[in-house]
């Protein structure tokens, strides 16, 4: 019989490595609370710094894992020690033993109602980066104004915040940015956009290209300042201030539309499992590997490993290198022991 | 008017819904590098003329984004061409300041 292994999470880590697990002859069974799998990714649009499409990227990984055991809308309701496995109990009265379980659920996009100062909930013309997708997905919005003249991004919305409760950086934000701004650019040539950013953290490959590339071709502002508030004008559109740190002064822009780079933090369902199962849970929410250099896919505990953002936050081809390495130290735990 | 013994100062505050960029698209025009500068400010660290007369290519490239007059800090330029050497993402900065002078003589 093929050995089970049980993996928390149906986003592009669970998918990965189910794929992987496949491959290797064991028998994965993802749990996932969504009614589909793909995660934060199949809410996507496109991926950086390709323009991979999201869609056709899951599409590729759906047909490869069909033969993996998949329980959607299903929530993990206890998991529980037992000799050198774990019981596994879902909410839908299911129960699995599996000698190894590997905890993929990810993150939360940061609540961007919480910087109450942007916004967001209050004023028709703010929206955030998970907002626009959907809207490059199905061109719905009617916050989304037909003509936009003017329209802004800004960078570490809830990271880098220590009152938000969150120090870390989330990474992709930068880039999506970046990407996004590009995008409105294509759709709309003629419209001003600007980026407010504290730092610009362009670190993987293609992402300086990427910045360049809007800079040069599509004539994005770069503003170096963090938005302090927001109002709204009498004619329905947004003024944003800021200071402009590169040259020491307070500047103001009205826009038709503001776009909230809403960053990661921790999944607070992951906090749950871990309380259940005594996992780690490092200070910045995420749950804590054994270290940060050599072991990130490994816990406290023999037999559950990681994979993706429910460490920190993470690229997607981060996620995708970090589920396969989670499956071959699956692996080697598993055939050692 | 009457003196009150004080006067009103004025808003030094940047606003980019009124600000004037005709010369900065000129420059870009002509010189499309003029978009790409990051601000990292190694051209004003090796400017010859910028310890005695605060000439900042930096700066002057951002203050023409902000409709500021640029001319005062340009006449300082020395054309060493200093700036060339050090520049990151490899404009023409040298280049760049005789458009720039091209711009303002027509």
């Amino acid at each position: 019989m093929k050995e089970n292994i049980v993996i928390i999470g149906g986003g592009i880590a669970g998918m990965e490595a189910a794929k992987q697990l496949l491959v290797l002859g064991y028998n994965p069974i993802i749990i996932e609370q969504q009614d589909h799998l793909g995660g934060h990714v199949s809410q996507w649009h496109k991926l950086f710094p390709d323009m991979t499409s999201s869609h056709e990227l899951l599409d590729g990984l759906s047909n490869q894992i069909k033969d993996a055991n998949v329980f959607l809308e299903t929530k993990v309701n206890s998991i529980n020690a037992l000799g050198d496995s774990y019981n596994v109990i879902l909410n839908n009265g299911v129960n699995i033993v599996a000698k190894a379980v590997l905890v993929a659920s990810g993150f939360h996009l940061f609540d961007a109602a919480k910087k109450e100062e942007y916004g967001y909930g209050v004023y028709d013309r703010v929206i955030t980066n998970a907002d626009l997708e959907a809207w490059f997905n199905k061109r719905a919005d009617a916050r989304i104004p037909e003509h936009p003249k003017a329209v802004g991004f800004v960078h570490c919305v809830g990271s880098r915040d220590l009152k938000a409760g969150n120090s870390q950086c989330s990474k992709v934000c930068c880039t999506t940015a970046i990407k996004q701004a590009i995008e409105i650019k294509e759709i709309f040539p003629e419209t001003e956009v600007y980026c407010f950013y504290m730092d610009l953290r362009l670190f993987g490959k293609k992402y300086e290209d990427f910045y360049i590339n809007a800079q040069r071709d599509f004539g994005v502002h770069f503003i170096r300042g963090r938005v302090s508030e927001v109002g709204e004008t009498i004619d329905n559109r947004v003024q944003v201030k800021a200071e402009d740190t590169l040259t020491g002064k307070p500047l103001k822009v009205t826009l038709d539309l503001l776009v909230l780079m809403s960053g990661m933090v921790c999944n607070p369902r992951t906090n749950e499992l871990a309380e259940m199962i005594g996992l780690n849970i490092d200070d910045d929410g995420f749950l804590k590997s054994k270290d940060n250099v050599y072991t990130i896919m490994e816990s406290n505990r023999p037999g559950i490993f990681y994979a993706g953002a429910c460490t920190g936050t993470k690229t997607v081809p981060e996620t995708v290198a970090e589920a396969r390495a989670a499956v071959l130290s699956i692996h080697h735990y598993l055939t050692q022991a | 008017m009457m003196d009150f013994g004080f006067s009103l100062s004025k808003s030094s505050t940047i606003n980019l819904d009124t600000v004037d960029t005709t010369l900065y698209k000129k420059l870009c025009d002509m010189e499309p590098d003029a978009r790409i500068c990051m601000s990292c400010g190694s051209c004003s660290a090796s400017c010859t003329a910028a310890s005695f007369s605060g000439m900042s290519l930096r700066k002057v490239i951002l203050a023409l984004q902000r409709d500021q007059d640029v001319r005062p800090m340009l006449s300082n330029c020395m054309l060493s061409g200093k700036c060339t050497m050090v520049c990151p993402r490899a404009i023409n900065t040298r280049h760049l300041i005789l458009t720039l002078y091209r711009i303002y003589d027509r």
